[in-house]
């Protein structure tokens, strides 16, 4: 690990002070950061410690909730508004990580954390996203792990949250402070595709802040779901994972929202799949045409094809598990 | 930089880049918390942080200044066992033991996460108010804590024996 220098800060003016400085990095639970610093892929000049900032769940007028970046991912989950109206929510975080893990990390640090597609870490192997212009040793390589959607010839790495894909699901917000002022950025647009750049993952800019994340009033708590596929059965990153809600009336699809992990660089809303379920009869035929219409753009390689059809199944039977549910309330 | 650790201050200087674990094993000589794998993946380093688990190795130390840090010497002792340790021995919850420290840290965070009422992913109603410690609950809950001997079945009835109905501790209090 590199030397740095380490920052407390004790309120948001300070905290984008210090990381306007050159080198400087928000810290938060660590998780993934400290990982990184170790194998010297990250390489922090100044780290500032911004877990006393933005910690607390609130409810905004509108009816949603604004939840604190310095929130941690066992609170959140824990929480009763997220558990009784944004369950799909709780239930993504509960299925990353470890509870250990989950009890440090941040709202802000599980948005930014990086791929661990292994390439990345791997020193002796070619990397885009660690080295620009050095290639990319996954796409011929052990890609199991990889993405099938909106890759690169750069880079086919994903990204590895689960909470994220959720926020996806439910059109939630991200809110960014940083030299500019404040600005909200929907979840769906803070992630980027890696394109000729796989080194840049968000749209932040160099001394920008998370502050909260803001969740609309409509958590579709009556007919959603997460569910995640993965290699073991607990502790592992999804190969496929899903955020599944729908709104049904009298077996029509008024409104549909899916959103897939561990099949892209960003969470992957599967808009494609919505727009084929809306308007539509509620049965398991119109489902699984909405989810093959969803993986005509998918793009499998050598190892990891297999998620094309386990995607298009995930959701299917998400889709009629939920149908069948009784609302209740 | 003054640091809580089992319940005493302790005041000493390091460089920023120590983790939690390697200032509890190599300033403070506490040799419970193991250095597994050293990327979070194990378990083996788990210490409570007011009460809560975390993995020691992907903590920063100058992060956790004046907090109350427990490791597993702060638990029990040789003379003195924490009923979780009593438990552990009673059936066979470990072979080599280099796990069990981080097992047993992490066993008593999960039961006050239980008690707190904080669901898990198998949970199947995340709004219920309480949640049952089945084996089911337990596995997912304790997946943090990998033992390569295999012991499982023995960690699972031990923290059934000390954290599960019929609560052991609590019956003595």
């Amino acid at each position: 690990m590199n030397p740095f220098f380490y920052e407390r800060a004790s309120d948001r003016p300070a905290a984008l002070a210090l990381g306007a400085r050159a080198g400087a990095k928000y810290l938060g639970g660590g998780t993934n950061l400290v990982d990184l610093m170790r194998e010297t892929i990250e390489r922090p000049q100044v780290l500032v410690d911004v877990t006393a900032l933005s910690c607390s769940i609130d409810d905004t007028e509108d009816g949603g909730l604004r939840i604190g970046a310095g929130v941690r991912n066992t609170a959140l989950a824990a929480d009763r508004r997220v558990r009784e109206r944004y369950p799909m929510l709780a239930r993504a975080i509960l299925a990353g990580a470890s509870a250990q893990i989950r009890n440090m990390a941040t709202v802000g640090g599980n948005l930014l954390q990086r791929t661990r597609c292994v390439y990345f870490y791997d020193e002796a192997a070619r990397c885009n996203k660690r080295k620009p212009g050095s290639g990319c040793d996954a796409i011929e390589g052990f890609n199991r792990y990889h993405a099938i959607f909106g890759a690169s010839p750069a880079c086919v790495a994903t990204h590895p949250s689960d909470m994220a894909v959720a926020l996806a699901a439910l059109d939630a917000v991200v809110l960014v402070e940083g030299e500019a002022g404040a600005r909200a950025v929907p979840i769906v647009n803070f992630h980027r595709l890696p394109g000729d750049t796989p080194e840049v993952e968000t749209v932040l800019q160099p001394g920008d802040l998370i502050t909260a994340v803001t969740l609309p009033p409509k958590g579709f708590a009556g007919r959603s779901s997460y569910r995640k596929v993965r290699d073991r059965a607990s502790y592992a990153f999804a190969l496929v994972s899903v955020a599944a809600a729908v709104d049904l009336q009298e077996g029509v699809v008024r409104e549909a929202r899916i959103a897939l992990g561990g099949v892209a660089h960003k969470p992957w809303r599967a808009t494609a799949a919505e727009t084929a379920l809306k308007g539509g009869p509620a049965t398991e035929i119109a489902f699984r045409a909405a989810a093959e219409a969803e993986f005509v753009s998918a793009r499998g390689l050598r190892h990891n094809a297999f998620k094309i059809d386990l995607g298009r199944r995930v959701i299917t039977d998400m889709l009629v598990k939920l149908a069948a549910r009784k609302e209740s309330a | 930089m003054r640091f809580l650790v089992n319940g005493e201050a302790i005041d000493l200087d390091f460089d920023t880049r120590t983790s939690l674990l390697d200032l509890l094993r190599e300033r403070l000589h506490l040799f419970g918390a193991k250095k597994g794998c050293n990327q979070g993946a194990c378990g083996a380093c788990t210490v409570l942080v007011d009460g809560q688990r975390i993995n020691s190795c992907l903590a920063l130390a100058v992060q956790y200044q004046d907090r109350n840090i427990t490791t597993v010497e702060g638990l029990g002792a040789p003379d003195a066992l924490h009923p979780l340790q009593a438990a552990f021995i009673e059936h066979d919850g470990f072979q080599c033991g280099y796990c069990t420290p981080g097992q047993i840290c992490s066993a008593v965070g999960m039961a006050e996460e239980f008690k707190r009422g904080v669901p898990s992913y198998v949970s199947e109603d995340l709004a219920a108010a309480r949640f049952a410690l089945t084996p089911d609950e337990l596995r997912e809950r304790m997946s943090g804590n990998l033992c390569r001997c295999g012991a499982h079945n023995g960690i699972v009835d031990a923290i059934q024996e000390a954290f599960g109905p019929g609560d052991k501790r609590e019956a003595a209090e």
